[in-house]
């Protein structure tokens, strides 16, 4: 199957691979798919809790070149955007920028929810925050 | 060396040079038509045609009427197949296969099926191979044959085929075997291993593609089978067709170099994959071999990359053609399912990468894809979230993944 060049530079030359703090307070962490569907990404974001921005995003896959592309190129739009921004980030977005064939439109559906899972579970992690200060706000 | 490195043999091979110069007078100047009796570019033809009856024949230990000349080995398969159920349908209506066999043979059992045949599937081992016990075992008074192929395509497995053979010659039930992979690489003989149908493909073997054969038993038994193909009754009636003389000879010429050369050359190929092998798995952990480990093709190395995906990693070594078990590589969703048959893990079989080395490789070739592969699975690991849980002692059953 040809790729397209943007899929190959990303493939070769992946952006933000990494890890973040997984227990960190403003880390949201998502992992979608499955080793045997072939797919795992796992992807990550550090939000600034004043802004809501988010000021670093990283990613694990385990995948095809076209998996791998998808997240490369989905932390490199994270970064920067708010979280509120990040949530609009659509797959077909990801299929056009990558020129991604129609057998390959599963990747970019798995870029976009591991997004909307790392937000999810960064939000998350801000409910429970926020449920243990409330006492003391009350008490206060 | 030129890249891309090609190591995908059991896919298809290149025509040896000197085959293209066995074959190439037959189009320009031999050309005549091998059923033409009336004049001497119909006797040329018929006289080159034969000639590589013998070339193949000789191969595999069989006589030169024994030779139905196919368009392939699919056709082959579909041929013995069918027509022995047909031809043989008053004695029986079941036939015994392994579900690691060709699609072409798969497919062509599941039409029988719904045709009225009974088809068995023996489980293989997790090395993918049967036992003449289990045929012996699952034949009926209504068996009209056995089709086990002699080595996998994926995996490179060699079935215990002559034993196979004895219990069928025992039991009165025709054998067949899809030897496309096995014949020009490791020694096939018909006779001491009582085959009664063979296919064979001469784009194995270093032959042009478009051209293959089917042994089929002149003797003990004489084996009859109903065309699927009618017309002018070439191949004793079993094939009608005109001879594509020019293929046909390539065939021979192949078949013929194969025979003479295959002491020497076996030994070499099963030196290239064996360094290829060692090189590969010695310097990464967690890759695992597929297939049997001794009773395989010399050529075939079939490895397993734990927590790198098949077709992500054959981007990162796209100077060395390969193929994937991955589900990716096909238009399936499915991983192989060869390697499913085998029991192996759904994520494994997504992780595998068949190399097919041949004539035409060498060891510089070897060693430049040993370094590219382990270069590109480290790197593909780093990026893997498989293999940072791994390393992290978690095991990776333990996670609810989000199938999709």
């Amino acid at each position: 199957m040809p790729y397209s060049d943007k899929i190959l530079e990303h493939y070769n030359n992946p952006r933000n691979v990494g890890s973040l703090d997984v227990k960190s307070a403003d880390v949201g962490t998502g992992l979608v798919g499955a080793p045997e569907c072939g797919d795992v990404l796992k992807l990550q974001i550090k939000v600034n809790p004043v802004t809501g921005v988010i000021e670093d995003a990283r990613f694990k896959t385990f995948g095809c070149g076209s998996a791998i592309a998808s997240s490369s190129l989905a932390t490199e739009w994270l970064k920067g955007k708010t979280v509120d921004e990040a949530m609009e980030i659509k797959n077909t977005a990801i299929v056009e920028e990558l020129a991604l064939p129609p057998v390959k439109v599963h990747c970019s559906v798995l870029a976009e929810d591991a997004i909307k899972a790392a937000i999810k579970n960064y939000q998350e992690k801000q409910d429970v925050t926020a449920d243990r200060e409330e006492p003391a706000t009350v008490g206060g | 060396m030129n890249l891309p490195i090609y190591m995908d043999n059991n896919s298809t091979t290149r025509v040896d040079p000197r085959v293209v110069d066995a074959m190439l007078p037959y189009f320009t100047e031999k050309y005549g038509n091998a059923a033409s009796r009336s004049h001497p570019y119909g006797w040329e033809g018929e006289a080159a045609v034969d000639n590589a009856r013998e070339q193949i024949a000789e191969l595999i230990g069989a006589t030169e009427k024994e030779i139905i000349f196919t368009s392939g080995a699919t056709e082959s398969n579909n041929l013995a197949l069918k027509g022995v159920a047909a031809m043989y349908k008053k004695k029986g209506n079941h036939i015994i296969t392994v579900p690691t066999e060709h699609k072409c043979v798969l497919d062509t059992c599941k039409r029988l099926e719904r045709e009225g045949c009974q088809i068995t599937y023996l489980e293989p081992d997790k090395f993918g191979r049967v036992t003449a016990e289990q045929v012996r075992n699952a034949i009926t008074d209504k068996t009209i044959l056995v089709s086990v192929m002699f080595a996998n395509n994926e995996i490179g497995t060699i079935q215990p085929i002559a034993e196979i053979g004895k219990v069928c010659k025992e039991k009165g039930v025709l054998f067949h075997t899809d030897g496309v992979q096995a014949v020009g690489k490791v020694p096939v003989d018909v006779e001491a291993m009582n085959i009664d149908l063979m296919s064979m493909s001469a784009h194995k073997m270093y032959g042009p593609k478009g051209i293959g054969a089917l042994y089929v038993r002149k003797k003990n038994p004489r084996v009859r089978l109903e065309p699927i193909i009618d017309g002018g009754g070439h191949e004793r009636g079993m094939r009608s067709g005109t001879l594509p003389v020019p293929l046909i000879v390539a065939f021979g010429e192949a078949a013929d170099i194969c025979r003479k050369e295959m002491p020497e050359e076996s030994k070499k190929t099963f030196a290239l994959r064996e360094r290829l092998r060692k090189g590969i798995m010695d310097q990464l952990p967690e890759t695992y071999l597929n297939g049997h480990p001794t009773e395989r093709l010399p050529g075939n190395a079939n490895i397993s990359f734990a927590y790198v995906e098949g077709e992500g990693m054959m981007m990162g070594i796209k100077d060395v053609a390969v193929s994937s078990g991955s589900a990716c590589t096909s238009a399936s969703l499915e991983p192989s399912y060869v390697l499913r048959a085998l029991g192996v893990g759904d994520e494994l079989a997504h992780s595998s990468i068949r190399f097919g080395l041949g004539r035409f490789n060498t060891e510089e070739e070897v060693d430049y894809v040993v370094n590219l592969v382990v270069r590109e699975v480290n790197r593909l690991r780093e990026m893997s979230p498989l293999y940072e849980m791994a390393q992290a002692g978690i095991d990776l059953k333990s996670i609810e993944w989000s199938a999709h």
